[in-house]
């Protein structure tokens, strides 16, 4: 190209003007700057394809999870069997045994009816026990009752098991088909709003299992967290942007609250071992060490926010407020503090969501355990919901393989929730000068 | 906004007041520690110990069957476990450990069986593999195909190289981690013994004992063995979606998927429920978990614990565990093992 207009100079003997030299390169600025727009907009395209493959990939296995199979059973609430000086041991599983078998008089065999009781979860037997414990008035009455459909059952109705495939590879036999698509017939077998998902602790069968229990931890420990992380924070940054002194000293401490904003998070929860458990001998697995240990994880994120937004206030308020005589104090909590709140909040609601993810940290200080029980205070064994999705991805059923991903997109929805209120905030209360 | 700082601020107030006034509080659950394996078992029990008695469900935490010794063996206070389970038997070294900090009344109590297997998709043949080819599939370093003693870099790629009887796929294996439990016994079962079929490897167990460990066990480096973690539905989906690879499991899981997988048959005999329980298969082991007796009594259930997990119809042939996976022991074992838990038996160390 150059050497073109050099021959064209010399021909003419006439220089070029600036706009002629402009004019040359032209078409090839534009195509350029066409490519680099076009980078731009593949990348976007691009991780908006993954992110559509990893949401519908979720949703297409999760979705299924928010229905639960149910059997309607005619349950009679056999006098004999319900002793009602001792209900509490009363024989409740004979109850739904025969409830069952009275809906499939052809079964005889002792080997069948075994099999025949495994259609339904065990939790039936709970659920009948619950109903007289409640109700007393019940004993010598039937009823018509739903119950939980076994996990293997479930997955059958949900087609996750193959029905075409020989009798040996899978899980549910030819008889236990039989029995299902004779209940399909009579309506008795349906699926419905799966409650058990938002109701219950976790549970080993997956048709029991719930994320209650996780999502109460996940909210004791958040609460732990906000509850120090947010005063201590602000009071923080307030003090370093607005008192403290410019010397080597807190140019140390702001290195260092830099540095421990990048620090992986597993570091935290070592600590946490060291300090919390073994030295201050606070209850292992309990939420609130685990709101201890995020809350000196998500401290740095909250300075750092807390000093960006204190520092964005202009000091012509600063200084029009001590003109007019305000002290120090005043001038802060009367007029800086409340401008910069809003970029307060936001890190915070930042940092609460990426706490919320966590589960690194959590290992170390026993929140990765098996616990049943809803937690019902901060020292109450606690586990968390993203740990609840990892312990439910490492169990060999299937079906809890739906759950996992149902339990992902609570997660998700929740961090949606919080990011989106963080952005609403933001934008509510914003002052822009 | 400045109300709401007070608030806050009151507030974290009174969650430090709380947090010392909790800490000396007594526990009223159960906690449990330890392996992976036994893990889907014992919280089976426990969950059924939570509905059925008046005690809290224990808590379990899934920390490996070393880690479980570590938290177990740290100290004898009730803010240390009161049970850890084991997929092998506690060292003496583990044993002196607990000795050193007050942990001396340990009940030994062996809950059953579990199979490893080596397993593929269906969508692939099944393979018929002695230990032999596995661990010269897998080691590190093999005998020279030459012939001779001399121990060279692993050269096969294929499994037709290693048994002329096994299909030419490419050896790809995934399996568990050198932290894991699982790893530890598949080494032990399948590797030492396959190794121990050369003479000149097995003369060096009574020569040099660690060099014979150090052959046989280490696992090759080179892409064909694939560490993939402790998740095993993880691997079970990729060998789904690559029919010529092979993984290394818990029965269980394999009991779990047998619609979608298929365990190789290992020295004549295919992992079945029926084969682990009476020994056939050879790579299965005992899984255990250990009780401090000194808690029993001061942590409330632990007895009716024991006695759920040693119940017929927890660990029997019929049992719920077994439904879990679990291979139970012997009819006679099982009852021995139940009356030395009943009668809290405490282990001597040899």
């Amino acid at each position: 190209m150059r050497a073109a207009c050099y021959e064209e100079t010399t021909m003419n003997e006439k220089p070029l003007s600036t706009m002629d030299r402009v004019n040359v390169g032209l078409a090839k600025r534009y195509r350029k700057e066409r490519r680099f727009r076009l980078f731009g907009l593949a990348a976007i395209v691009s991780s908006l394809m993954f992110l559509v493959l990893l949401l519908g990939s979720i949703g297409a296995k999760g979705w299924t999870a928010f229905q639960q199979t149910q059997i309607l059973l005619d349950v009679h609430f056999d006098p004999v069997v319900l002793d009602v000086g001792n209900l509490a041991n009363a024989n409740y599983p004979s109850l739904v045994r025969e409830a069952v078998y009275q809906q499939f008089p052809q079964v005889g065999s002792r080997e069948d009816k075994r099999l025949l009781a495994k259609i339904v979860s065990n939790a039936a037997a709970f659920k009948l026990q619950e109903m007289v414990m409640s109700k007393p008035e019940l004993i010598g009455t039937s009823k018509p009752i739903w119950v939980l459909a076994d996990d293997e059952v479930d997955m059958f109705v949900k087609g996750h098991i193959p029905r075409d495939v020989p009798e040996s590879e899978r899980r549910v036999s030819d008889k236990m088909i039989g029995w299902i698509d004779q209940l399909a017939a009579t309506g008795r077998i349906e699926k419905k709003f799966n409650t058990t998902f938002f109701t219950a602790g976790d549970s080993r069968e997956p048709e029991q299992a719930g994320i209650r229990g996780a999502a109460m931890g996940s909210m004791f420990t958040l609460m732990v967290t906000l509850v120090l992380s947010f005063p201590i924070g602000v009071a923080a940054a307030v003090y370093l942007e607005e008192f403290a002194p410019r010397n080597r000293w807190t140019d140390l401490v702001e290195v260092n609250i830099n540095n421990l904003a990048a620090i992986p998070s597993i570091v935290f929860g070592l600590l946490g071992l060291a300090v919390f458990l073994n030295f201050m001998n606070l209850p292992r697995s309990a939420s609130l060490v685990g709101g201890l240990v995020l809350t000196l994880m998500t401290l740095p994120t909250i300075i750092i926010a807390s000093r960006a937004s204190l520092k964005s206030v202009p000091p012509s308020i600063r200084e029009a407020a001590l003109g007019v005589g305000a002290s120090k104090m005043q001038a802060i909590s009367h007029h800086i503090l409340p401008l910069a709140m809003p970029g307060m909040m936001t890190g915070t609601i930042i940092g609460m969501a990426r706490a919320l993810g966590e589960t690194a940290p959590l290992l170390m200080i026993g929140m990765v355990a098996f616990i049943v029980d809803v937690p019902q205070s901060f020292s109450d064994p606690a586990t968390v919901l993203p740990v609840q999705i990892y312990l439910w991805a490492d169990s060999p059923e299937r079906a809890f393989v739906e759950r996992t991903s149902a339990a992902i997109m609570v997660l998700l929805f929740v961090l949606l929730l919080m990011n989106a209120s963080a952005v609403f905030l933001r934008n509510k209360f914003e002052r822009r000068w | 906004m400045q109300k709401l700082t007070v608030t806050l601020a009151t507030a974290s107030l009174i969650a430090a007041s709380a947090l010392t006034s909790q800490a000396a509080d007594g526990r009223d659950y159960i906690s449990i520690v330890g392996s992976s394996t036994v893990y889907p078992f014992s919280t089976a029990v426990a969950e059924q110990f939570g509905k059925t008695t008046k005690f809290k469900t224990p808590k379990i935490e899934s920390t490996g069957t070393g880690g479980g010794f570590k938290l177990f063996c740290a100290g004898a206070g009730v803010d240390s476990p009161d049970i850890t389970n084991a997929s092998r038997k506690i060292k003496t070294t583990e044993m002196e450990t607990c000795a050193k900090n007050g942990v001396t009344d340990i009940v030994e109590v062996k809950v059953g069986y579990d199979g490893i297997v080596l397993a593929n998709s269906k969508k692939a043949p099944q393979m018929k593999l002695s230990r032999k080819d596995v661990f010269l599939a897998l080691a590190k370093e093999v005998p020279s195909p030459e012939g001779g003693d001399k121990l060279v870099a692993n050269p096969y790629k294929t499994w037709k190289e290693v048994n002329a009887s096994l299909p030419a796929d490419k050896i790809e294996v995934l399996g568990p981690p050198p932290t894991s439990g699982t790893r530890d016994a598949f080494v032990e079962m399948v590797m030492d013994e396959g190794c121990a079929a050369f003479e000149s490897i097995k003369a060096l167990k009574k020569t040099d004992e660690k060099k014979f460990k150090a052959v046989c066990g280490t696992v090759r480096e080179d892409g064909a063995y694939i560490e993939a973690g402790e998740n095993d539905n993880l691997i079970i989906q990729k060998l789904d979606a690559n029919p010529k690879s092979f993984g290394i499991f818990g029965f269980s899981f394999l009991d779990q998927n047998t619609d979608k997988m298929q365990g190789s048959i290992v020295d004549g005999e295919a992992p079945k429920f029926e084969t682990i329980a009476d020994g056939k298969y050879p790579v299965s082991r005992p899984l255990y978990f250990y009780v401090k007796k000194a808690h029993v009594g001061v942590i409330p259930g632990i007895n009716e614990y024991l006695a759920e997990f040693t119940s017929e119809k927890a660990w029997g042939d019929e049992g719920y565990l077994a439904e879990k996976g679990l291979i139970p022991s012997p009819k006679n074992e099982r009852k021995t093992v139940a009356a030395d838990a009943k009668a809290l038996k405490v282990m001597v160390n040899k």
